[in-house]
């Protein structure tokens, strides 16, 4: 039990080894403005990737997160933009469309038992069409200030902190009780763990599961807001390596891909390492398809210290 | 035998991989002024040459260069955050070539607020003021150049026209495509609109997104439905390599004109080896030198650039037609980028 806690720290203590490193390298690294940059760079990734935990702690796994992000933006600018409704009902409305395709996700993967691989692999692709088709491929600028408030923040001395970073935090806090303190969340690694004793012991899997793809719905179209906010503009191009970064995100904190292990916290520490990465080489002035290599090192390290702590 | 497994940690396997290696590869960091170079992809030739021009350009003149890029072209986020980054790390001036020219507006607005210059290179934003100046290849005129040299080739026969696109709403391919038809005296849109013209003599007009693999299919798929096509324009060279595949499985590959832009060292060789008819050379090496110059002019004088400059063009075509203007491939293959 005292080993598995620890392994959860691995992740923490990894970051907490870049951060040192890099502070080391420049003296810019380790200021209160660049920390709350790097938070504020990965919040798009970082809220995604609480959808992307929950499904990964059922064993399955969400491919079209990215993309029904990028529908959901869409949705909003273009409900804000071009057909003037009020932008906290047009965010509204992106929300929703986000939901229902995760509930398409969800239903595909219990009513009709297909693989959420190849469920959401589909759902990515028609996901990406229809925004493609929605927006005419054209990116929407002049966003009300509505849209774009989660990008702005609060001073705390010489540090600006987004509101969208808060938000991310505010998000994993909520998710972390959840699946620490409700009977729904010691369902999900039930679930994850064994579906068919978890079903015997009358849990109602098929509604646990749909639940967590709608709620994987929800954080992308939250993600979809945070990305509005980041870029200030709709841009039907994005999303499109957000699923795989937010798998990143998922690895590197320490969830299994397996399923029924991990703690949701876990993926923040896994998107923030990434985000150091980038953020640290850059000022250290290193190319950044550095940050590319070191990224598939620490998710081939991390995979495998799932799999020896299994064996052990 | 429970223990063992911490020593299987992470963070050990991390302290023994990660800090050797970057501790014996990181200069410490001096005093010498930042410029930082955004392009789209760190891996396109065309970027490659850009890059190496700017490193070159900026070790010779006593400044840092800091490179970023995107991921994949139209990784609007990544430049983003390449620009949040850069800024951080102390940056006077960046070069940047915009994946999404309209999407990367508001993070330049922000890196100018803040007192940096912000000088688009290849690529104009939209709106173009939106940095100071851009240093690029007038499209338009490029696409000019290959549509005037079509026409000349082409002569009094009827024209059926396949058009390999960009992607849409693309200020570059935009232009390049509505230059290369109102150089073919077709009728067509003005330099700023960022619409594709289709005259009824453009019979397939599709987007290739400048990818090789891409291109192969676009043009195969128009064959499918018009067999008579005797022009091709692709918005680069790797598309028109695309194309010269679909039209060489279908066996036609003597009687089509293909027409590209770029001059790349692989494109240039298509010409001198018949794969291509003609192409219009553009030099990212001069856009990095005269982008590097203008941050150092603003670094030590504060004077900032402005406008736009025109990083010139030039038609390269193996067989030369009385009345237009073009350069021989075998010379051109000394200007050319990428790998040869």
């Amino acid at each position: 039990m005292i080993v598995r806690r620890l392994a959860y720290a691995g992740p923490l203590v990894a970051l907490l080894l870049a951060c040192t490193f890099f502070a080391l390298q420049s003296p810019r690294f380790l200021t209160g403005a660049n920390l709350s940059l790097v938070l504020q760079q990965v919040m798009v990734v970082g809220v995604l990737a609480i959808g992307q935990t929950l499904v990964i702690l059922t064993g399955g796994i969400d491919l079209a997160c990215g993309m029904i992000m990028a529908l959901g933006s869409i949705t909003m600018s273009l409900l804000a933009v071009k057909h003037g409704w009020h932008p906290a009902v047009a965010i509204a409305g992106g929300m929703s469309v986000t939901t229902l395709a995760g509930m398409v996700n969800g239903l595909l993967v219990t009513r009709i038992k297909l693989p959420p691989f190849i469920v959401t692999l589909g759902t990515m692709n028609i996901a990406f069409a229809v925004t493609q088709l929605v927006s005419r491929a054209q990116t929407f600028t002049d966003l009300p200030p509505l849209l774009t408030w989660l990008g702005h923040g609060v001073r705390m001395g010489n540090t600006p902190i987004a509101y969208g970073a808060l938000a991310m935090l505010l998000l994993y806090g909520f998710a972390f009780v959840l699946l620490r303190e409700t009977a729904a969340g010691r369902h999900v690694y039930a679930v994850g763990n064994n579906l068919e004793s978890a079903r015997l012991a009358g849990i109602n899997t098929n509604r646990l599961l749909l639940s967590v793809y709608m709620l994987s719905g929800l954080c992308a179209g939250v993600a979809a807001l945070l990305s509005i906010a980041r870029t200030g503009v709709g841009d039907p191009q994005s999303g499109q390596t957000e699923n795989l970064d937010t798998v990143t995100a998922v690895v590197l904190g320490g969830t299994s891909l397996f399923g029924g292990r991990g703690i949701v916290v876990g993926s923040l520490v896994g998107a923030l390492i990434v985000g150091v990465f980038r953020n640290g080489l850059t000022l250290m002035g290193v190319s950044s398809v550095y940050q590319i290599l070191v990224t598939g090192v620490l998710v081939i390290l991390a995979v495998a210290t799932d799999q020896w702590s299994r064996k052990s | 035998m429970r223990i063992p497994a911490l020593l299987r940690l992470p963070p050990r396997r991390l302290l023994a991989l990660a800090f050797p290696w970057f501790v014996a590869c990181s200069p410490k960091g001096d005093e010498k002024p930042v410029i930082g170079l955004i392009t789209k992809t760190a891996s396109n030739p065309f970027f490659v040459k850009m890059k190496e021009g700017a490193e070159q350009a900026a070790a010779a003149q006593g400044a840092t260069l800091i490179a970023a890029a995107g991921r994949s072209d139209g990784d609007n986020a990544g430049q983003v955050t390449a620009i949040e980054n850069l800024m951080a790390a102390g940056a006077k001036a960046i070069l940047i070539s915009a994946s999404d020219s309209k999407a990367i507006v508001p993070a330049i607005k922000k890196a100018r607020d803040a007192g940096i210059l912000v000088i688009a290179l290849d690529s104009p934003t939209d709106p173009v003021d939106a940095t100071d100046a851009l240093f690029a290849t007038d499209n338009y005129k490029a696409g000019q150049l290959i549509g005037q040299y079509a026409k000349a080739r082409l002569g009094a026969t009827p024209a059926k026209i396949a058009t390999l696109d960009l992607i849409p709403g693309h200020p570059t391919g935009a232009q390049r495509h509505n230059g290369f038809l109102s150089g073919f005296g077709l009728p067509s849109y003005e330099k700023t609109r960022n619409e594709l013209a289709q005259p009824p003599e453009v019979v397939c007009m599709t987007d290739a997104m400048g990818d090789q693999a891409k291109g192969q299919t676009a043009m195969e798929n128009c064959l499918q439905a018009h067999p008579d096509i005797n022009v091709v324009y692709t918005v680069n060279e790797p598309s028109a390599a695309g194309a010269f595949n679909a039209l060489k499985n279908a066996g036609k590959e003597k009687g089509v004109l293909i027409v590209s832009v770029d001059g790349s060292c692989r494109g240039v060789q298509n010409v001198v080896d018949g794969a291509l008819t003609a192409t219009a050379q553009q030099y990212p090496l001069r856009m990095a030198e005269l982008g590097v110059e203008a941050a150092m002019t603003f670094i030590k004088t504060a004077t900032k650039a402005s406008g736009y400059v025109d990083t010139g063009v030039q038609l390269i075509a193996k067989d030369t037609v009385a009345g237009v203007a073009s350069l021989g491939a075998e010379k051109a293959l000394g200007l050319c980028w990428g790998d040869k």
